[in-house]
């Protein structure tokens, strides 16, 4: 939390008691005529805007205020319509206190009064007053002073919010569009096109006629009134006026080419949000023209490149988030244009990156070498964020080319750095490189071995590691013996990334090494099995686990090792560098018709947090193809010897059961740990049923075409391990269900838990039911 | 059309705060400073300029340390909305002299004013100080100017030389000089904001210049002006032919590669001969923009030398030329250097007779620093530090330091060698002879020395 440190100033006071004070001494004010009376008052309004402004409530002075508002001094006048415009909509009793001297200043001689008293009503913001704003803002509308059209022009679109029918019924917006076709006044023609704008946007929704006006605003005549006479308009206006333009869609390319030469001189101007809707519009025009478009990039280049180094970081970012959409749409268009892309000394970090993301887009044959070279400089740089991105860069520009003989060099330069961030981003980065470009394993790998894994303390980079010591175990001397100590020090390691990492590379190295492996294969299956947090990958039942201890089974299996070899390296995966270059790819499919798109809205940042889940997917699925194998064996050895004996099925008894129960895993594990066995038995499976077990999704289904659903699942044949759970379709009464199938056996283990004791029988009969016409149908 | 806009200091709270629309809840300013204290996304430490929170856009600009904030819920160009926020803390230093958060909360119902007539209900009516003067009427209430940080790039002329009016750049445009009359003057200031990197062997591997002409006008009744360039400069590089170089226009000659003007600037005779014409609204504003990449040479010659003195020691040599004028002199140059992140202490040595010089070794982001008050063009400075580590360096030092980074300001000289030939001010009668001033000044932006 931020204190808001309301007493820190002495300008600035800090409570109720201030206020009260103030109230006393506005009503003394109020109808005193005595010299020096408004001097003492501004005073006064001063303070009350400063609580304002601070966010103290005065909302209690309003009518205090009102008093002391007859005044002919103008900036008292200006504080009191401020205070009231924001009170009044709090206070509507009190604001019908305003409407009479508002209403007379709107008759004032002077125009900026009667301006500033019309904009004052406008503001007022209370639905039962609208009738007192008609009157003057029709006056307003066609008042001589262009201050006062100026005024009454906007506030006809806050009488609309206000009040939308009495601004339509009023037939304001006809008056409008007069007054923008007509007035000779620039910004009042400025103004009524806001407010025309925003009132048929919103009753377009509503009304035929006004989608036909709006669409009108974009019809030819319009257009070229506004287009004819931009440079009347103030800067600001201009670019409103050249984004409506841009939805304009000329008949012909003439017409096209007349409009880009009339604005061409827009793009000298010193205000990047006009050349930047400048741009917008051109780009727009010219989307159909493939060559015209292309010599609008090489157009652009120089006002733009200009406008990113001419104002303040915050602007230059604006403009750069621009040239970055451009650059990611045609980044052969700008790859002759690198160095503008370098970042500087001093840049804030949010606009390297944006640099350091071109850089990476442009990067092709002839430039990459420079490009690399000058991204190496940032990564030795002492900030440490931008010492990982340029890193990430590199990677990234790695794993576009084809050339990259250079760049894995560069790249395992950066170990000899010893930097531990350095490390750790280089380590992610070889992995990358390696499941896309296998062959250049042995250059990696001489290096990567020499890195000591106790020196790697972050996750990511920790994982690539012993990804790479599953993955070239042959060629990294003491791989088996790494891996065995981290699984020695597994209880320590917390993120379970890195524990998949080490499962998975424990397996692959057992399969290439399995002598010097086996005892770390074992040691981390019992500490996978045992591991109560990570319940995606492992059973959670932490009592069970002695059954489970597969490692001595594994030990004893006797699978060739090519075999192995084929089933780890099929797994070559593509997943990840298409994350790393998915990000541009969808940047691009963005394209411009969005100024916002280039500033990280919301839905944007969808394509980096996909890629974890998607490493987790990859690792899981390993490890169904081990048994699948196996069990499909065993299942035609059991169809050879005949030993397909139905078991009769028991009609299915009466307990209904909820068909789509919901339960997430922690509160299984709690409820499985709180309840007793009610029940423990034994179910007979059909042989047809293990046949088909070499789909574990089978069983699944059909277990919950039986409304039984399925929590956790997983072992090796010929064990396999289930926690089934249920619920009473009437109660929320649960059914917790531990289910081991012996495949060669054709039987499964039952233990049964339930909220309700009494019930468990029924459900238990239901269960074997189930379970025995598995693989009959 | 944006909700709402205001001003925070350093510490969030707020100095002005104006609500256009009212459909951004009340607290966004507290939404706001919150995100960009303690902003952590993306492995950034800095919140950008444009972010969104809960359908709410948010923009900001820092100038002069407090935040110029926007929200909006609509999808408005955020470039327009950054412009407009930089436009408005222009117009308020106009209107009071100095920009800083003790004027600003002095000034805050005159700031009101302002905000009332640039934007109505969301959308911007002006940012001209021209016209906004017919329209606001508090008096601004000034402050001491005395060593306050100003905004903008003229500021700078307030440092070192006296041939500047130091009351000048912080003069308001609306407030009455304490003599009663208003002095006519006019100032025209040529900034130049170099970028250069050297590589480890000192070959430039990129050099910039990012420049502007500006204007501040306190003349009554807006004469109109007349601007002339050098005569051979010449715009683009994408058009000429590589003959060009060295050719008819000259060795000399000033190449521009882009540039962009002020509103109010004719161009009709700028093709002809190089000459602007434009009546100077009220106000600071820059009259042209322009980027030069054109080769240049360089101000300043860096050399790094690191020689390692045994497991545990070392020697940093710094040596900095000016290669300008002995006329001209530099002032505020600070040179930094990142050093290993062992270095546990450093000693420096400065050069016999050295005055104005101070160095420093930053414990805590391990930098050494190396400040020099002035250099004359011409002389050569050095610098030997020596450096004591905490463990033993691994391999080369030169990985771990460096690089150095320098910055300066240099009055009277500009690296572009763009000149103002000629400032021509419409005569009303033979009397008429207001001050003008054309300043110039060149500064580092990025300045980079690769060892």
């Amino acid at each position: 939390m931020i204190p808001f440190q309301r007493s820190a100033s002495p300008s600035q006071p800090s409570g109720k008691g201030d206020v009260v004070d103030v109230k006393l001494q506005l009503r003394q004010l109020a109808g005193s005529r005595a010299p020096g009376t408004d001097d003492s008052k501004r005073d006064l309004f001063k303070k009350v805007l400063s609580y304002m402004t601070i966010g103290i409530d005065v909302s209690s002075v309003f009518s205090e205020m009102v008093m002391c508002s007859a005044t002919s001094d103008i900036v008292l006048k200006k504080m009191c319509y401020l205070y009231v415009g924001n009170y009044a909509k709090y206070n509507p009793d009190l604001a019908l206190l305003t409407i009479n001297f508002l209403q007379r200043d709107c008759k004032d001689e002077d125009p900026m009064i009667r301006g500033l008293a019309l904009r004052s009503l406008c503001m007022l913001r209370v639905p039962n007053l609208v009738e007192y704003l008609v009157g003057p803002l029709a006056l307003g509308l066609k008042d001589k002073s262009s201050y006062v059209r100026m005024v009454a022009s906007i506030g006809v679109v806050k009488l609309y919010h206000i009040s939308a029918p009495t601004c339509v019924d009023a037939d304001f917006p006809a008056i409008l569009k007069q007054l923008m076709l007509h007035d000779q006044d620039a910004q009042v023609v400025a103004n009524c096109l806001f407010s025309l704008q925003e009132i048929w946007s919103l009753e377009a929704n509503t009304s035929e006629e006004a989608s036909r006006e709006r669409e009108a605003l974009l019809s030819k005549p319009v257009i070229y009134y506004f287009l004819n006479r931009i440079k009347d308009f103030n800067e600001w206006a201009q670019c409103i006026i050249l984004e409506m333009v841009s939805k304009y869609v000329p008949p012909d390319h003439n017409e096209i080419f007349d409009i880009m030469n009339l604005l061409e001189d827009r793009l000298q101007h010193a205000n990047g949000a006009v050349v930047l809707a400048t741009i917008k519009l051109f780009l727009q025009l010219t989307l159909d023209m493939t060559d015209v478009h292309q010599q609008v990039y090489e157009r652009i280049k120089a006002p733009l490149l200009t406008q990113v180094s001419s104002g303040s970081p915050e602007q230059s970012f604006a403009v750069l988030s621009h040239l970055h959409l451009l650059v990611m749409r045609a980044p052969m268009l700008f790859s002759a244009d690198y160095k503008h892309f370098y970042c500087l000394y001093n840049e804030p970090f949010y606009v390297k990156k944006l640099k350091l993301e071109m850089l990476t887009a442009v990067a092709n044959e002839s430039n990459t070498y420079e490009i690399v070279t000058e991204l190496c400089e940032y990564a030795a740089n002492v900030d440490i964020p931008m010492a990982r991105e340029s890193i990430r860069a590199v990677g990234k520009i790695a794993l576009q080319q084809y050339d990259v003989n250079a760049i894995v060099d560069r790249l395992l330069q950066f170990l000899d750095l010893e930097k531990d961030h350095v490390t750790a981003e280089t380590l992610v980065l070889v992995k990358d490189l390696l499941r896309k470009y296998p062959q250049w394993s042995r250059d990696c790998i001489a290096v990567v071995g020499n890195i000591s894994s106790k020196n790697i303390q972050e996750p990511k980079a920790k994982a690539a590691l012993i990804w790479m010591l599953g993955e070239y175990a042959q060629d990294m001397h003491d791989a088996p013996y790494v891996l065995e100590s981290l699984v020695e020090n597994w209880e320590d390691e917390d993120s379970a990334e890195v524990r998949l990492h080490l499962l998975t590379s424990v397996v692959k190295c057992f399969f290439k090494r399995p002598p010097e492996t086996q005892q770390a294969l074992g040691a981390a299956l019992a500490a996978g099995v045992a591991d109560f947090h990570q319940p995606s990958y492992m059973f959670t039942d932490k009592e069970y686990r002695g059954p489970f201890a597969f490692s001595e089974e594994l030990g004893n299996m006797s699978m060739g090792v090519e075999g192995a070899e084929t089933i780890v390296s099929s797994q070559r995966v593509e997943a990840n560098d298409k994350d790393l270059l998915l990000s541009a790819s969808e940047k691009e499919d963005k394209g411009l018709s969005n100024n916002d798109s280039a500033y990280n809205a919301p839905a944007y940042d969808g394509s980096l947090s996909l890629a974890p889940s998607q490493v987790q997917s990859d690792l899981v699925s390993l490890e169904p193809q081990l048994p699948s194998q196996s069990s499909q064996t065993s299942s035609v050895i059991d169809d050879l010897l005949g030993l397909g004996l139905s078991v009769a099925s028991t009609p299915a008894p009466a307990l209904k059961l909820n068909a789509k129960p919901v339960l997430d895993p922690n509160t299984f594990q709690q409820k499985w740990r709180q309840l007793s066995v009610s029940l423990s038995e034994e179910a007979s499976i059909s042989p047809q049923g293990v046949a088909a077990l070499s789909n574990l999704q089978s069983l699944l289904h059909h277990m919950q075409g039986h409304s039984i659903q399925c929590i956790a699942s997983g072992g090796q044949s010929p064990n396999f391990k289930f926690f089934f759970f249920a619920q009473k379709s009437e109660e929320p009464s649960l059914f917790l269900v531990e289910c081991i199938i012996n495949s060669s056996s054709c039987k499964a283990q039952l233990k049964i838990k339930a909220d309700d004791e009494s019930s468990s029988f029924a459900f238990s009969k239901v269960f074997k039911s189930a379970l025995s016409s598995y693989g009959m149908a | 059309m944006i909700s709402q806009f205001f001003v925070l200091s350093q510490r969030g709270d707020n100095i002005v705060f104006r609500d256009y629309r009212g459909d951004v809840q009340k607290g966004s300013a507290e939404i706001f400073f919150r995100k960009v204290k303690f902003w952590k996304e993306d492995g950034e430490e800095e919140a950008p300029p444009v972010f969104n929170v809960d359908g709410v856009n948010y923009f900001h600009v820092k100038v002069v340390g407090l935040l110029f904030a926007a929200t909006t819920r609509s999808n408005v160009s955020p470039s327009l909305v950054l412009e407009l926020l930089q436009r408005i803390a222009r117009v308020t230093k106009d209107y009071l002299g100095i920009l800083n958060e003790d004027s600003l909360r002095k000034n805050f119902v005159l700031v009101y004013e302002l905000l009332d007539e640039v934007i109505d209900f969301g959308y911007v009516q002006t940012t001209s100080t021209e016209v906004l003067k017919a329209s606001v009427f508090n008096e601004p209430i000034l402050i001491d100017a005395g060593r306050l940080p100003t905004l903008g790039p003229a500021s700078i002329f307030m440092q070192g030389t006296k041939r500047m009016p130091g009351t000048a750049v912080t003069k308001s445009v609306v407030a009455n000089e304490p003599g009663g009359r208003k002095r006519e003057e006019i100032f025209v200031d040529i900034i130049e904001k170099i970028s250069v990197t050297f590589s480890s062997s000192g070959y430039i591997l990129t050099s910039e210049i990012d420049g502007t002409i500006q204007m501040k006008s306190y003349l009554t009744g807006n004469p109109e002006i007349r601007l002339a360039l050098n005569e051979d400069l010449s715009i683009g590089r994408g058009g000429r032919s590589i003959y060009d170089y060295g050719g008819s226009s000259g060795a000399g000659a000033v190449i521009l590669d882009d540039c962009n003007f002020h509103e109010s600037v004719h161009l009709d005779s700028f093709e002809v001969d190089r000459t602007m014409s434009l009546v100077p609204p009220d106000g600071e504003f820059p009259v042209m923009n322009y980027r030069i990449t054109q080769e240049f040479k360089p101000p300043f010659r860096v050399n790094t030398l690191i020689e390692e003195a045994g497991s545990l020691k070392a020697e940093v040599i710094l040596k900095i030329r000016a290669e300008f004028a002995s006329s001209i002199t530099a002032n505020a140059i600070a040179v930094q250097m990142p050093l290993p992140a062992y270095t546990s202490r450093v000693s420096f040595e400065l050069e016999p007779g050295a005055v104005g010089q101070t160095t420093d070794f930053r414990e805590s982001n391990k930098r050494l620093e190396w400040n020099l008050k002035k250099i004359v063009g011409g002389s050569e400075h050095t610098l030997r530090a020596k450096l004591t580590f905490s463990q033993e360096s691994h391999g080369n030092i030169t990985k771990e330091a460096g690089p150095v980074s320098m910055t300066f300001t240099i009055p009277m000289y500009n690296a572009s060698k763009l000149q103002v030939k000629y400032l021509q001010i419409a005569k009303k009668s033979k009397t008429y002879n207001p001050y003008r001033w054309v300043r110039y000044v060149t500064q580092a932006n990025s300045y980079v020395a690769r060892i």
